[in-house]
């Protein structure tokens, strides 16, 4: 039984770095190899799922087609429901994610971190997933030239759960932002975006389509700004003036170890006022907020966009627990201490609650509008090569 | 290295007092004439902080000199910063210590680094380093030489982002089109948001590259031999954690019941003056209490004379050029005359050299008579 809402076909949330695996991809299995990491432990006690996710109080069951499922849900933008895990057992790590995929296949989302180098991509994106799904620059031995034109760097994995794969798409552009004179730089990132979209399209508008069209599309853009705390840079603000129209952009304070609270509050509002002025919509967009529920929600994490993040790949031993964090002179700064930072609602943000709701966008808003308008420019000539689609406007869309 | 250690003047018993009398002509009270009229004329120092935007170049001028030199310092909006190119914006304030005046100038540079498009972003600086150059260069061949202002830039403390692997293509272009005209000093900007080992990796690579690129810092001056050892064991130190990693702050928080100035998180404090948490008291150490006389000699006797050979060397080609005569004390170029006097310049000559030539004619003919 289909859950509406969630598609079936795979998504892949792309991450896109910008500067980080120079490499091949560190673990080429495909299909249903799991990969992560330490082998499969059985769960361990359960945990409120109140602790994990900021969301509220699931609406009652039973709404809207899903049969079968006595769990709770929640509702999504698009009138689907996806069922809410009940309490979350503990996988392979405390606050392990906890993803709904209801039927077990394979739902994979694609992420896009963006941002000069060094600021913390490929560690945010390995502690968000808990594995090493990006191979860091840092490491000694490998070359690392700032490349010349920015490139863009795919490594697909697949990571498993309590039964839910997902294969994690982390699309990485190393030389964004590094050069002395960086205009256009954003014009390779656009072009592979599009491509992605492209691809969709051609496979959408064969007579004959696979049942479950392989997505490549790239479902959010992580956009990591350097913490000077003064304003955004005219870099940051031409990137994201673009791309917030063709991808979900979701800005973050990159290693905001470096900020006093204060000084990041302020630093947050003044990015917040930089984004108003330039009209920048950034995930979640306020425009599709469909009921009020969903805009309490999403104001709730408006009000504190970009989070602050910090990320951390090694472990400390912190009032005798084994914490993530960072071990300086001076304290241990604790990467899930939402005291410290903001990185436990970043990750609740993209993983345990929005992630279906990511890619809902992508393909009702943004794909729609891709659709549009090629298919605006390429009915000017006839559209028979593409397999005979009748003219402009009867383009059904059952999507 | 202070003046008390260098000149300790020997402690002599009463006894060999009057043997000592003979022999003592006196000249050993130099250095301290010396000190006490530069106390009295008092000392000047020209700093120069480079470096992207939001790397806490404020802070930390105002840390090391414990001044507040950017009050009312507004921060630009996005617009304003879109349409910005690099400024070069002058602080100067008078401090005393213990007697000892100092007539600090701080030469800031908004907006390096910070548009999308950054080529030659360094123009504007390497122009005003020069220009200060030229102007103690004309002041000097001048005829009245009392007063001189000098305001040639003494230091450079370039500013590297810790967010980074290294070396950015703007950090080494900077430093290439500058090392040969000030010395440059370079510091890792925020280290609070680095982990130690992350700190000596990045350390590590910067000093790499800098030797790769050839870029000619600032070099500490070896020590004398006739210092003590535990002078000797500083400076090593100093000179293994170049570049320094800083962190400033002018803020004082309460630590341990002690109030330091520093950063509070939710986490820790970050005590600026914590020689294990940052390298702040070695770089004011190194900038004021030890080298900064070296620096501004460095500045006089190496880049200023550097500067002047070249100009010299420029003009003496022009003027050979031109077919004039060379005279022993190089003749400043007037400010180049606008086109209409150069031309009137130009038919005066021409004037000129007829009637000469019409006078030996004139002479050639009375010969003959």
């Amino acid at each position: 039984m289909a859950v509406p809402g969630s598609s079936s076909s795979r998504r892949r949330r792309r991450r896109r770095r910008k500067k980080g695996s120079g490499g091949p991809p560190r673990l080429p299995q495909k299909g249903l190899g799991r990969v992560w990491g330490s082998g499969h432990r059985p769960p361990a006690r359960p945990r409120g799922w109140g602790l994990c996710c900021p969301s509220p109080a699931p609406p009652n069951p039973g709404g809207g087609g899903q049969a079968g499922t006595p769990r709770p849900s929640r509702g999504t933008r698009w009138g689907g429901r996806i069922p809410e895990p009940r309490g979350a057992p503990v996988c392979y790590r405390p606050g392990g994610i906890s993803l709904s995929g209801g039927t077990g296949r394979q739902t994979g989302p694609a992420g896009d971190p963006t941002g000069q180098s060094g600021l913390g991509k490929s560690t945010m994106v390995n502690t968000l997933f808990k594995s090493k799904v990006s191979r860091k620059a840092s490491q000694p031995g490998q070359e690392e030239r700032i490349p010349k034109t920015v490139q863009v760097q795919s490594i697909s994995h697949v990571i498993e759960e309590k039964g839910v794969k997902m294969k994690l798409t982390v699309t990485d552009t190393p030389g964004f932002g590094d050069q002395i004179n960086n205009e256009n730089c954003w014009d390779p990132i656009i072009k592979y975006i599009n491509e992605q979209y492209e691809r969709y399209l051609r496979e959408e508008v064969l007579i004959t389509r696979k049942r479950k069209i392989p997505d490549t599309r790239v479902h959010g853009c992580v956009y990591f700004v350097p913490p000077t705390g003064h304003w955004l840079r005219p870099l940051d603000l031409e990137f994201m003036q673009r791309l917030s129209k063709i991808v979900n952009v979701v800005p973050v304070i990159a290693k905001a170890d470096t900020l006093t609270l204060e000084e990041r509050a302020e630093f947050k509002q003044r990015i917040q006022e930089d984004l108003k002025t330039h009209a920048i919509s950034v995930y979640p967009q306020a425009d599709f907020d469909q009921d009020p529920d969903d805009r309490l929600l999403n104001d709730r994490i408006r009000e504190k966009i970009p989070f602050a993040v910090v990320g951390a790949d090694q472990e400390h031993q912190v009032n005798g627990k084994r914490v993530l964090g960072r071990k300086t002179k001076w304290g241990i700064i604790e990467v899930e201490n939402p005291a410290h930072c903001e990185f436990p609602l970043l990750r609740d943000l993209l993983i345990r609650s929005h992630l279906q709701d990511l890619k809902d966008i992508t393909h009702n808003v943004h794909y729609e509008s891709y659709r549009v308008r090629r298919l605006n420019e390429s009915n000017r000539p006839a559209l028979s090569p593409l397999n005979g689609l009748p003219g402009k406007g009867e383009g059904s869309s059952n999507l | 290295m202070s003046t008390g250690m260098r000149y300790k003047s020997k402690l002599v018993n009463p006894e060999e007092k009057q043997d000592h009398e003979k022999q003592y002509v006196g000249f050993a009270t130099l250095p301290n004439q010396v000190h006490r009229k530069s106390v009295k004329k008092g000392f000047d120092f020209t700093l120069m902080v480079a470096g992207e935007s939001g790397l806490g170049k404020s802070t930390l001028v105002n840390s090391l000199f414990l001044t507040d030199l950017y009050k009312d310092r507004k921060l630009l909006n996005a617009e304003e910063r879109i349409n910005q190119t690099v400024e070069i914006v002058k602080h100067t304030v008078d401090i005393e210590e213990k007697g000892v005046k100092l007539k600090l100038t701080i030469v800031d540079t908004p907006g390096f680094g910070d548009a999308v498009n950054n080529t030659e972003c360094w123009k504007p600086i390497t122009d005003y380093i020069d220009q200060q150059f030229e102007q103690y260069f004309r002041d000097e061949s001048g005829l009245n030489r009392k007063n001189i202002q000098d305001n040639r830039v003494h230091c450079c403390l370039y500013f590297i982002s810790p967010f980074g692997h290294g070396l950015r293509p703007v950090d080494v272009e900077f430093m290439k089109a500058l090392h040969e005209k000030v010395n440059i000093v370079p510091l890792i900007a925020k280290a609070d948001c680095l982990i130690p080992s992350e700190i000596r990796k990045l350390k590590e690579r910067i000093r790499e590259e800098i030797d790769k690129f050839g870029i000619k810092v600032y070099q500490f001056p070896e020590c004398d031999s006739d210092e003590d050892e535990e002078f000797k064991q500083q400076d090593r130190e100093l000179k293994e954690s170049a570049p320094f990693a800083v962190i400033g702050s002018n803020t004082v928080v309460e630590a341990k019941g002690q109030r330091v100035r520093g950063r509070l998180y939710p986490w820790g404090i970050v005590e600026v003056e914590n020689q294990a948490h940052c390298d702040f008291v070695k770089l004011r150490n190194m900038l004021i209490r030890t080298h900064m006389h070296d620096l501004k000699d460095v500045t006089c006797d190496v880049h200023y004379e550097n500067y002047r050979a070249q100009c010299i060397q420029q003009m003496t080609s022009k003027l050979t050029q031109d077919n004039r005569i060379e005279s022993p004390i190089p003749i400043l170029p007037l400010p180049t005359p606008d086109t209409e006097t150069e031309k009137l310049i130009k038919m005066k000559d021409e004037e000129l050299r007829r009637m000469q030539e019409m006078l030996q004619k004139m002479q050639q003919q009375m010969q003959d008579q």
